[in-house]
């Protein structure tokens, strides 16, 4: 589904990776390693289309990830450092908002459902800023489960969540991996999903 | 869960943007004050008198509405661009230009619009005579959206630098330029009894020309400021 | 003979390439500018109706042309480099806009000192004179643009886009420069002559030649330097000799 040939990445003058390369088919997880400064966040963003390789391809369902653009955009979900949610705004309304970007339309119920789901039971009209930030990237990681799009790219999803949430992302992943789902994340926490492999590529 | 249409996407970007402004109204309201202000100081500046100042009128209120949307540009996209929000857009399976397009009228509606119908008050202040004011809100409201657009594209293309603010100044007002001479040509022939057909449809023409166009470049111009 | 293109398009190969071009460029520029402008100052007639001051021209005329033209290659190379994604070309693109801005400056500036003496003042809001203002605008935003972006790959590419965005811009700014100008009854400059002498129509031409042979020298040699700066860290610049002493 998801390949990658001979992929090279350079910052500045400083080159990153180079020659990587992997597949990723359904069903299957996928983690990025590696030190701090190594390219895990790059080689995401350059899965997410935002970075160009210095040299290599990225093909999803056999096409270079470029030229689908927005096919390819349809049937993928991306988490980054960054919540991309407002403070101004309520969970219910920041999930909704969420969603509508990426393409599809959630009513209330369905969003109320995802925030519950999350954990969030009670707070779905508050305003996000007087969330705590584990609970803001809860509102964020919601966003997984409204969609339908078989490709997770999560760059640090476990950063600021507590226990009981961590839990939650492995039964999440579980879930979307059996229904032949794919998900590459980066962490630097443990994460296992029972009866699941988990394929580990280090970046040096 | 049903997929979102193109027009869909248009509304859900600018009712996001509007509830947005309408948290945190102060923005909106500065950059009007800012318009009020700087009209308010010419006739310090260059004297009372009433002949002048119906001279002067049509090119202060231009210029002062030029320079207060500059003001508001910072804010189009960085907001979005500090929380990721951006970046999501960047993802959005539909066109990332009409979710530009999006953005781009809500930031009219958010500091265009304002100032189309405050220019009536503060032409009044300049003694400019009623159909003065008609032909002044007309061209404004032509204009406007062109330095919105034009705008966008400075946005975008600063985004995330230091010293941005200045810079996208420096960037769009040049290319402004054209937008402010047939604004205020409009004004200045209405005031002298001439017909102002033919500057309001360059305006149009305009105003056409950007919408097809700056958006589009735009979502280049974000595209590469992302990387 | 046939000349392989794409073997100069690469940075390392058309560092040697642009050294040994500068000086069959800069010379000749230097000797024309001595002949163009001695025909220019002492050759040509005395104008009926400006006098003297009308020499001036020799140096303003072809500014004026060569910072259009400069600004309509450099939006052309801009563009090469984003769709095509070469370097060399974005390159390009930086080394032509001071040249082109600083022509810009000598073409307001040499127009200036003609206005003095025709109007008595030194600024005229000519039509002309205006755009090229506006011109020297475009310029700066270029070169600020791409000043203030660190990342080498973003700044040629933002700034390219800008350019591209400039040089459609730049037929609607002239356009509008000039029916303002009408309106107005704004003054133009115009030559009042009935028809050029031919010493001047000579003048003018070898002087325009001796600009565009200063512009390709100057980029040149200022594509060398951004080429050292950007490569810095390759192997073939570190085995120059000019880098290695």
């Amino acid at each position: 589904m998801l390949e990658i040939s001979n992929l090279a990445c350079t910052r500045g003058d400083h080159q990153l990776f180079s020659g990587l390369s992997f597949s990723l088919s359904e069903g299957e997880l996928l983690q990025v390693q590696g030190e701090n400064g190594k390219g895990k966040t790059s080689l995401l963003r350059m899965l997410c289309g935002f970075l160009a390789p210095a040299a290599g391809e990225i093909r999803w369902r056999g096409q270079d990830i470029r030229d689908l653009d927005e096919e390819y955009y349809a049937e993928m979900v991306y988490l980054g450092h960054l919540n991309a949610i407002k403070d101004e705004l309520n969970a219910l309304e920041n999930l909704r908002i969420g969603a509508g970007l990426a393409g599809c339309e959630v009513d209330d119920k369905e969003a109320i459902a995802a925030l519950r789901h999350m954990g969030l039971r009670g707070r779905e009209t508050l305003p996000v800023k007087v969330l705590s930030q584990g609970q803001r990237r809860r509102v964020a990681l919601a966003r997984l489960l409204v969609g339908n799009a078989p490709l997770w790219i999560l760059d640090e999803p476990l950063t600021a969540l507590d226990v009981g949430a961590v839990g939650l992302m492995q039964e999440l992943i579980g879930t979307h991996l059996a229904k032949n789902g794919m998900v590459i994340f980066t962490t630097h926490q443990p994460l296992e999903v029972a009866g699941v492999e988990t394929r580990r590529l280090t970046l040096a | 869960m049903n997929k979102l249409s193109l027009f869909g996407l248009l509304r859900l970007v600018i009712s996001r943007d509007l509830m947005l402004a309408m948290r945190r109204r102060a923005d909106v309201l500065t950059t009007l004050i800012f318009f009020v202000m700087v009209v308010s100081l010419f006739p310090l500046g260059v004297g009372p008198e009433l002949g002048m100042l119906r001279k002067m009128a049509p090119g202060v209120v231009w210029v002062a509405a030029l320079l207060a949307s500059m003001l508001s540009l910072g804010r189009m996209f960085s907001a979005d661009y500090l929380d990721g929000t951006l970046e999501q857009m960047l993802l959005a399976p539909q066109s990332l230009s009409v979710l530009v397009l999006g953005k781009i009228l809500a930031h009219w509606m958010l500091s265009g619009l304002p100032l189309v119908l405050m220019a009536p008050v503060l032409g009044l202040q300049f003694d400019m005579s009623v159909q003065s004011l008609w032909v002044l809100i007309a061209s404004l409201l032509l204009g406007t959206p062109v330095l919105s657009m034009i705008g966008a594209v400075g946005a975008a293309l600063t985004l995330g630098l230091r010293g941005g603010g200045v810079l996208v100044s420096l960037l769009v007002l040049p290319l402004c330029i054209p937008v402010l001479i047939f604004g205020t040509g409009a004004v200045e022939a209405a005031a002298s009894g001439m017909s102002v057909a033919s500057h309001l449809s360059l305006l149009g023409a305009l105003l056409v020309l950007a919408l097809v166009f700056t958006p589009w470049v735009t979502a280049q111009a974000l595209r590469i400021s992302m990387e | 003979m046939a000349i392989n293109w794409f073997k100069y398009s690469a940075p390392s190969t058309f560092y040697g390439l642009a050294g040994k071009l500068v000086p069959w460029f800069a010379w000749p520029s230097a000797i024309l500018f001595v002949i163009g402008l001695y025909i220019g100052f002492f050759v040509a007639p005395t104008d009926a109706v400006q006098g003297e001051a009308y020499r001036i021209i020799f140096i303003h005329v072809p500014a004026s042309i060569m910072s259009m033209f400069l600004y309509l290659i450099m939006a052309a190379y801009a563009a090469l480099g984003l769709i095509f994604n070469t370097r060399l070309s974005s390159m390009m693109a930086s080394a032509l806009a001071p040249t082109g801005a600083l022509f810009a400056f000598i073409s307001l500036w040499t127009g200036a000192l003609w206005g003095k003496p025709m109007w008595g003042a030194w600024w005229v809001w000519d039509a002309r004179l205006t755009s090229e203002l506006i011109l020297l605008f475009l310029y700066f935003g270029f070169i600020a643009l791409h000043a203030s972006i660190d990342d080498p790959r973003r700044a040629d590419r933002a700034s390219a886009l800008l350019a591209i965005l400039g040089s459609v811009n730049v037929p609607i700014i002239y356009f509008s420069v000039k029916w303002w100008n009408t309106l107005h009854q704004g003054s133009t400059v115009k030559f009042t002559g009935t028809s050029m002498h031919v010493a001047m129509q000579q003048a003018m031409f070898i002087t325009l030649v001796a600009c565009w042979m200063y512009a390709i020298a100057m980029t040149l040699a200022r594509v060398r330097s951004i080429i050292l700066e950007r490569e810095r860290n390759t192997q073939w610049v570190a085995e120059l000799p000019e880098v290695r002493s």
